[in-house]
């Protein structure tokens, strides 16, 4: 591929107290390209994540959003998370508004729209989640595909130019997981670029452009699904896919 | 019939006492909630030496009486500024009021759940935006209960103001039982006024708690 990253994060160390956690991470992200972050437990794909949109920023090491290198000194962090949209495995819904009012706030508190604007894009944007009906209803009010389809939608709200996804569906039954699988597919589709941790392999076969399996804080492996699933280069990388994918069989 | 004429006196008497006792709750229970909510932030969110100062608040005005600070107020700065009884009063059980809501607040900002900061912060919100529109908010509904308790606190607290010649309830009942030399019916108004007062409040803010319970 010619044309330039959208992402581009280069040898990022991070490490919290004497824990290190990423040891040298770099990997570089296309326009509209999907790519699922696989490893185990620890392996700090949440980390990963989380020094990209600079909730944790890298110890070293550095990181270009769209050409503009976002770990220098000096650049503005909270205008950097706004083309950054996150979804967390936990929802992390704001307990005292309603979903209209979880979409509506980012868009009046930062984008700094009038409330009647901020009202048309949130349904718009809830609206793409297939969530309008219960726009009064309370996070407490709503199931947990429901509630990650609105976290969603808020982070549609902020107009992400990537998307990252920690665990999207992890914390959910499985039969709630479609849902917010299928938004994802839908989001892909329409070319938004996406970060995806998760260990859903049926997603990652079917929407991923790039599998990424990583181990101790470095990339092991990474390339297009079927490579990585029918012949990957390292057995480590064997073993690790088919046990999650084992595991997933065993589910359904 | 006298009887009836002198209580209806009495009653007139000390009822004029009832806005001032309102007055001086208000007060203090506005000043108590901005102090308590800024030195419960300054505690959970400010850097060392705020945090040491919003600790030190709370520590040494919850060790003094409350009409140690009154007289503080009244005799020493009210010398320099110029506070009626009124306002020395109630600011100072304002001040004393918002040591003890800081450390209801203190707690109830730290058990908003953080992914709500995260979350607030990876939509590109501020420290400050976060705390403002999503902390803050979740920490006032979640405080209710305890301030609740509080605000009858200090409602009780209010006869204090005494001290200083401020007119409410308390005040005029001992001066009609001083000069009718009828404490039973003086003070037993007075009680009965007390009684009427905390229970309006306590069903109001019931009704504010059921109204904006938080659901996690």
């Amino acid at each position: 591929m010619t044309t330039t990253p959208i992402l581009r994060i280069d040898d990022v160390y991070k490490s919290f107290g004497a824990t290190q956690v990423l040891k040298g991470f770099s990997l570089s992200i296309q326009p509209q390209e999907v790519v699922v972050l696989v490893g185990p437990s620890g392996s700090g794909k949440s980390t990963l994540l989380r020094c990209i949109n600079l909730l944790h920023p890298p110890t070293s090491g550095r990181i270009w959003l769209e050409e503009e290198e976002i770990t220098a000194p000096g650049v503005n962090h909270d205008r950097v998370r706004q083309r950054i949209g996150m979804v967390f495995q936990d929802f992390n819904l704001f307990t005292h508004l309603t979903a209209l009012g979880n979409v509506m706030i980012g868009l009046t508190k930062v984008r700094k729209m009038h409330k009647k604007e901020a009202h048309d894009l949130a349904m718009f944007e809830l609206e793409r989640v297939g969530l309008v009906d219960r726009a009064g209803h309370y996070p407490a009010q709503l199931s947990g595909g429901q509630k990650q389809r609105v976290a969603i939608a808020r982070a549609l709200g902020m107009d992400p130019h990537i998307m990252l996804f920690d665990e999207p569906t992890s914390a959910l039954d499985p039969e709630l997981t479609g849902e917010v699988l299928e938004v994802m597919q839908q989001l892909a589709k329409e070319g938004m670029t996406m970060i995806v941790v998760s260990h859903e392999m049926g997603f990652a076969r079917q929407v991923a452009s790039r599998v990424v399996f990583m181990e101790g804080g470095v990339v092991v492996e990474e390339g297009p699904p079927q490579q990585m699933f029918e012949q990957p280069k390292y057995e480590r990388t064997r073993a690790f896919l088919r046990k999650i994918t084992d595991l997933e069989g065993d589910e359904k | 019939m006298d009887f009836f004429q002198d209580l209806a006196t009495t009653f007139n008497f000390i009822l004029q006492g009832l806005w001032v006792t309102i007055g001086v709750t208000l007060v203090a229970l506005s000043v108590g909630f901005v102090f308590g909510v800024v030195m419960a932030m300054l505690r959970v969110y400010g850097n060392a030496f705020f945090r040491a100062l919003a600790a030190a608040y709370s520590v040494i005005v919850r060790a003094v009486p409350v009409v140690v600070i009154i007289f503080i107020l009244f005799f020493v700065i009210a010398r320099f500024v110029n506070l009626s009884p009124f306002w020395a009063g109630s600011l100072a059980l304002g001040f004393a009021s918002g040591a003890y809501q800081s450390e209801i607040f203190r707690g109830a900002f730290q058990s908003v759940p953080p992914g709500q900061m995260t979350a607030a912060r990876a939509i590109g919100m501020s420290r400050v935006q976060a705390i403002q529109s999503i902390i803050l908010p979740q920490a006032v509904r979640l405080a209710l209960p305890a301030w609740g308790n509080e605000a009858t606190l200090v409602l009780k607290d209010s006869t204090l103001v005494f001290v200083v010649g401020v007119p409410e309830i308390l005040r005029r009942a001992q001066q009609v039982s001083a000069r009718t030399l009828e404490p039973f019916i003086a003070f037993g108004l007075a009680l009965l006024l007390y009684l009427a007062l905390t229970l309006l409040t306590t069903q109001v803010l019931q009704w504010l708690e059921r109204r904006y319970r938080l659901q996690m």
